[in-house]
């Protein structure tokens, strides 16, 4: 890429390269861009076709952004508001000093009456903050609770943890040729042949940093596609294999494919023999999962099972990838094991063109996990749900979510009193099961601060005063994909204007780090912060990385031969036994089974047969839409006219069967709560599953309580219940519920049984 | 002169938006107005394991190809965004050659 990242143009605009993340638009992919700026504003968006990774190739979220960051309603200044006045539209305007006035002498009151512990800090899903909101719950603030509240830690946490425990390692993804400035070219580089998609579909999600497209670059070169999914999608209508399998089924499948590629003596011997503990116990797992059982469990042919599994492992390379769908199930963690087994025994582990396993902790994420150091040992015992649930709390820092919102019901083991919400709008159908719950129990706090660009339901709800950020054009900052845990490059953000008095993530945890814990923050600014942290690994300062655009490490293969992946140098993997744990040490010693197995899904026609009567619906919730990310984008027009409404994808047999035609309203019910969308007729969803869209909120409907811009109308999560998770604490049923579909006229009003 | 066009090699239209986006970007259309509109055919399943479900962008007459653009030797602005990379620029004898290259979801426009 070229030096200049900045150019003075004639007309007196300026033109700044950067690589996006969010807010708004999506995960860390950094994405190049060029923006234009003239007298402050954003005039244009163009795709950079020097980067390696997108070559220009941008989405419409990031083409809409100049929208987003001069929107009318966009908030630029601090405001304030009384708690008494919470859930209306009462807000004064205040300087940042003002701010810090009332919030710096609130946490130490609280910190000196209370306890640190009492207050807790939310984090939200995939913007930037995900980088900073540890920090600032442990360095700036001082608190050990640091809250992520999907129900189970159900995105993304699991299959780290998973990770973590089964191949001691950081993320695992397809080898997609991204290390490489010379992308497929790259000598030693080889294509996957077959990837398998398993609950996921990266060319919405872009998932966690992966260039979602890039599946497309891969199969104009010859890869194939194998889709695991529920649904048929337009990519598995480019597929070579689709198992549209019943949600929540999964483990079931992942099981039956080890079964076939197993007894028919199709796996990787040489890998199994030297590089796995446990195999002969999976053997004999199994075998309680033939292809004939199983075909019954998920509703995935026979034959169809059996093809899979024998094309996948007698193809290598081949990669798998696996989605949120993991995350989002009771029965996730087993579904991980088996997957990563899958990939194991058939030798796929980090070779050319199969699956690239990261370090646990890179870059920035080292010092993340060192910030903790600022927290006594008495203090972090006092972190919620640690001790209850040490799977969780072993690989991840935070809290577990729902003993989080137990506690906040219940005042046990301790009051909570302050809530921190840094980029996180949970109210509204994202990451939160029941968050009629959460709406209930976080207005019981004392004070509550909230970091966003626009006034939000959970900012309109629960706030008293509003710290407004910058758009990721707006403020200096890094994107890594994977947050570091598997950093196929890091891209530099670079400031190209700012709208009113904004501060980003990074530049608050200073700000008010160096007031509460200055020891912490020995950082003059923000480029001088990262260049602290990039200097030691990359060799470049800041600026250095700006010239650079995007910094690509490289891959070595085959680091279990060459000592690569453990921190004691010895050949092998960074696990309790050294190797692939086919069988869990770890499971069974926090009283799970060591090995893979099914669990029906907590609600579903074989577990509830009598609930089945009267939800006869497979509910599942999620997918991925380009016009939004989660719950930002409701009020960008552009972004609006193409997809205006929740939607619910009924197959056509089965809303004819309830008088249901396409563009009907209809409620979506069950034992939990309610929501009403608009139904969408395809053919591609099975006539017992019904899918809704998530992340709805309506900006143009009234602000003030009760309607919170309408968040409770299409709030399909308040169909999902509170901590019906696994037994290790991961995993809920976002993707797996039961409900019933009826029409309702297009001016149906209901409230919620559990808010009125 | 040879006329210009635009090959859209609709095996990869992932229905992504970004050619309408850019392109409204680019030349300032309203809203309600293309200068290229993405459509829809499908989806529907053919047997057991075949399903059609196409996108195909297609040009209107807002379309002049970038002619600002390609002056300068920069592609038109679909193309460069296309998040697929499934949309090319050049001659129309050039695109029809490669054209034959090309499976059999393949359209070329000459707007």
């Amino acid at each position: 890429m070229k030096k200049e990242w900045k150019v003075q143009n004639d007309d007196g605009s300026i033109t700044v390269r950067t690589c996006g993340w969010s807010p708004p638009g999506d995960h860390p992919v950094g994405c190049g861009m060029k923006l234009h700026v003239k007298d402050g504003r954003l005039l244009k968006v163009e795709g950079d076709p020097e980067h390696p990774i997108t070559n220009g190739r941008l989405c419409i979220r990031c083409l809409t952004l100049p929208e987003y960051v001069h929107h009318p309603s966009r908030i630029t200044h601090p405001m304030k508001r009384d708690k008494a006045n919470r859930g209306k539209e009462a807000w004064t305007k205040i300087s940042w000093d003002e701010a810090w006035d009332i919030i710096v002498p609130k946490i130490k009151q609280l910190k000196a009456d209370h306890g640190a512990e009492s207050i807790v800090v939310f984090g939200g899903t995939g913007r930037e903050a995900c980088l900073y909101y540890y920090p600032l719950g442990f360095a700036s603030i001082g608190t050990p609770n640091v809250c992520y509240p999907l129900s189970g830690w159900s995105c993304y946490g699991p299959r780290c943890a998973i990770t973590d425990y089964i191949l001691g390692a950081g993320y695992p993804e397809i080898d997609f040729a991204g290390y490489y400035p010379d992308r497929f070219d790259h000598p030693g580089y080889e294509l996957p042949k077959y990837i398998m998609e398993w609950g996921k579909n990266p060319l919405m999600s872009n998932p966690d940093g992966f260039f979602g497209h890039a599946l497309i670059d891969m199969m104009k070169r010859g890869t194939k596609m194998i889709m695991i999914d529920p649904r048929m999608t337009w990519l598995g209508s480019r597929s070579e294999h689709v198992c549209q399998l019943r949600p929540g089924s999964d483990t079931a499948l992942a099981l039956a494919f080890l079964n076939v590629i197993i007894n028919e003596d199709l796996y990787d011997h040489d890998f199994v023999d030297n590089w796995c503990y446990g195999f002969d116990e999976l053997k004999e797992r199994v075998q309680e999962y033939s292809p004939e059982k199983v075909a019954e469990i998920t509703w995935v042919p026979k034959e169809k099972i059996i093809e899979v599994a024998r094309t996948f492992a007698t193809n290598k390379p081949s990669a798998i990838q696996w989605g949120l769908a993991v995350d989002e199930n009771p029965n996730g963690v087993q579904l991980g094991h088996a997957i990563l087994s899958l990939a194991a025994i058939t030798g796929n582990i980090d070779i050319p063109g199969g699956i690239t396993i990261g370090p646990p902790a890179a870059l920035l994420g080292k010092w993340r996990v060192e910030t903790r150091r600022n927290l006594s040992e008495e203090l972090w015992d006092k972190r919620i749900g640690a001790k209850e649930w040490p799977a969780l709390s072993t690989a991840l820092a935070t809290t577990h979510p729902d003993e989080t919102l137990d506690t906040l019901e219940t005042g046990k083991p301790y009051k909570l009193r302050m809530g921190w919400f840094n980029s996180s709008n949970f109210l509204t159908p994202t990451c939160s099961a029941a968050p009629d719950r959460w709406y209930k129990a976080l207005k019981n706090l004392e004070f509550n601060v909230v970091q966003d660009l626009f006034m939000t339901p959970t900012a309109m709800a629960l706030c008293d005063i509003f710290l407004p950020l910058p758009t990721f054009a707006e403020h200096d900052g890094v994107v890594i994909t994977h947050f570091g845990r598997n950093a196929v490059f890091l891209g530099a953000i670079n400031e190209a204007f700012r709208v009113g008095d904004t501060k980003s993530d990074i530049e608050v945890c200073i700000e008010l780090g160096k007031k509460l814990h200055p020891d912490m923050w020995p950082f003059d600014d923000v480029p001088d912060f990262f260049t602290k942290q990039l200097k030691p690994e990359l060799g470049v300062d800041f600026d250095g990385l700006r010239e650079l655009g995007v910094w690509q490490p490289q891959y070595q293969y085959r680091k279990f031969e060459t000592g690569g992946l453990r921190t004691d140098g010895e050949p092998g993997f960074n696990t309790v036994t050294g190797l692939v744990e086919l069988t869990s040490t770890l499971f069974e010693a926090w009283g799970d089974d060591a090995l893979p197995y099914f669990k029906e899904p907590p609600y579903s026609p074989y577990s509830t047969p009598e609930l089945w009567k009267e939800y006869p619906l497979v509910l599942t919730t999620g997918a991925r839409k380009f016009t939004s990310f989660h719950s930002e984008h409701r009020h960008i027009g552009t972004l609006r006219d193409i997809d205006p409404d929740p939607i619910v994808e009924i197959n056509p047999e089965t809303a004819k069967s309830l008088g249901i035609i396409n563009g009907d309203n209809v409620m979506i019910e069950n034992m939990f709560g309610a929501c009403k969308m608009k139904a969408q007729l395809t053919p591609t969803i099975h006539a017992k599953v019904v899918h809704c869209t998530h992340g709805w909120w309506f900006p143009e409907k009234p602000a003030e309580e009760p309607s919170l811009y309408g968040v409770w109308e299409a709030n399909c999560n308040t169909l999902v219940p509170h901590k019906h998770i696994g037994k290790l604490g991961f995993g809920a049923p976002h993707k797996q519920m039961i409900c019933k579909i009826y029409r309702v006229d297009p001016g149906h009003t209901f409230t919620l049984s559990s808010l009125s | 002169m040879s006329r210009n066009g635009l090959l859209i090699d609709y095996e990869y239209c992932t229905g992504c938006h970004s050619c309408e986006v850019s392109c409204k970007n680019e030349h300032n259309i309203p809203r309600g107005q293309w200068g290229i509109k993405m459509t829809e055919v499908g989806p529907f399943q053919i047997s057991a394991d075949k399903w059609e479900w196409n996108y195909v962008p297609v040009p209107t007459q807002i379309c002049n190809l970038c002619e600002h653009r390609t002056s300068k030797g920069e592609t038109p602005s679909c193309v460069l965004h296309c998040l697929g990379a499934c949309m090319e620029f050049g001659t129309l004898e050039e695109l029809a050659k490669k054209m034959e290259g090309k499976g059999k979801k393949v359209a070329l426009f000459a707007p």
